[in-house]
């Protein structure tokens, strides 16, 4: 038998359409409606979320401890016991180091030896994000920059990235090291980058952040977006700084440090 | 034919290792899996049903897990209602795991018949006592 080359075109045609539908099915099944997921009802929301870490109110090594005890804790972050290693989503660290566009040799003596509480920034404009390969980590509409584990390959663009170190890499299986595992939060495994998610677990469920109800009124957090929040109220009202915001990172945590104290 | 018996011998030796699987699990029988649901949680249910009917959960609950994973952490949307209009909190740890909290004989059962390791245990903590090797 023989065809021409109408016949031929016809079949080929025909042959087209019957691919693309099977083709199309296949994609199209299996997939779950996207109405049957709502956002939790009783969930805290925001424009922009933001935090002011007022350095007035830290007084004792305790109230540091207190702060990083209750991220630690809850999120199940690893303690190698050696900086290396270290996994970090809140720490303290000194003014000349979180700040360095602003030392000078002329700044209160007590200021140089004062803990800075510093943690992601969640910034407007997130470098992190950019570089990320997966978009395993990125910016939420309500600011928070996320962190998605599962999609994480560990390439640690984020952490060269980031101008605040604020991204810890497990080089080792973290969950030998975990004091006691918190069984309402998952754990990492080795080669994931971990950070702070403004405790994006915890707003779902109308609850602050951990870091922020134990701190004790030193760390106020809200909605940057709204001119009646606490946050804007306090940063209205007190001259705050942000760590390295000429760099154009826009980051979304305020210090307030105070005058005469620490003279 | 040339080389003939270096062929017929090679052929031989391709067989051996090609039908290696097959003959070295002749006879061997593998247990059937037998996924338990017999734990406090479930039952203490009056109707014993989980977010979808069994069926459906049975054949595409990984997919169901893949959703609710992106829903919750990509799009905060961290209720799912199910088709039965009933609502339920996204999470493997707090909302599956506290009904099925025998991971070894329900989740690890059929898995391990079916040689498939999904890492989901990896970083999702399962109490000690339901834990075992994947």
């Amino acid at each position: 038998m023989s065809i021409d080359r109408r016949e031929f075109l016809k079949i080929a045609g025909l042959t087209g359409i019957g691919i693309g539908l099977g083709a199309t099915n296949l994609l199209l099944r299996g997939g779950l409606e996207a109405s049957q997921f709502e956002p939790p009802p009783e969930g805290l929301t925001a424009e922009r979320w933001a935090m002011v870490v007022d350095l007035r109110r830290f007084k004792t090594e305790e109230d540091y401890r207190r702060v990083i005890e209750a991220c630690h804790r809850i999120h199940n972050v690893p303690d190698f016991g050696n900086p290396k290693d270290e996994v970090k989503w809140i720490w303290t660290d000194t003014f000349e180091h979180a700040f360095p566009g602003q030392k000078s040799e002329f700044i209160p003596e007590g200021l140089k030896r004062l803990p800075f509480l510093l943690l992601c920034n969640h910034c407007d404009n997130p470098p992190c994000v950019r570089v990320c390969p997966t978009k395993a980590t990125f910016k939420r509409s309500d600011g928070i920059v996320m962190q998605d584990f599962h999609r994480c390959i560990g390439c640690r663009f984020c952490m060269s990235a980031c101008p605040y170190g604020s991204r810890s890499f497990n080089w080792r299986d973290p969950r030998p090291f975990i004091k006691e595992i918190d069984p309402a939060y998952p754990t990492r495994t080795i080669g994931v980058v971990e950070k702070c998610t403004f405790c994006e677990e915890r707003l779902a469920k109308g609850l602050e952040p951990a870091c922020v109800e134990a701190s004790r009124g030193g760390l106020i957090f809200g909605d940057l977006a709204d001119p009646d929040s606490e946050v804007r109220r306090v940063l209205g009202s007190h001259y705050a700084i942000r760590r390295k915001a000429e760099l154009g990172t826009g980051p979304s945590v305020f210090y307030i440090i105070g005058g005469e104290e620490y003279a | 034919m040339y080389d003939g018996g270096k062929i017929i011998l090679g052929i031989a030796v391709f067989l051996a290792f090609a039908t290696f699987p097959f003959y070295s699990n002749m006879g061997r029988t593998v247990p059937k899996a037998e996924p338990k649901i017999d734990t406090p949680v479930i039952q203490q249910m009056e109707e014993k049903e989980c977010v979808e009917p069994k069926e459906f959960m049975r054949a595409e609950h990984m997919k169901l897990l893949n959703e609710w994973r992106d829903s919750a952490l990509r799009d905060a949307r961290r209720v799912y209602v199910s088709s039965r209009g009933k609502r339920y909190d996204i999470s493997l740890q707090n909302t599956c795991m506290k009904c099925h909290s025998n991971k070894s004989k329900f989740c690890d059962e059929c898995h391990g018949y079916a040689a498939v390791k999904p890492y989901c245990w990896d970083c999702h903590f399962v109490k000690e006592e339901a834990r075992d090797e994947h």
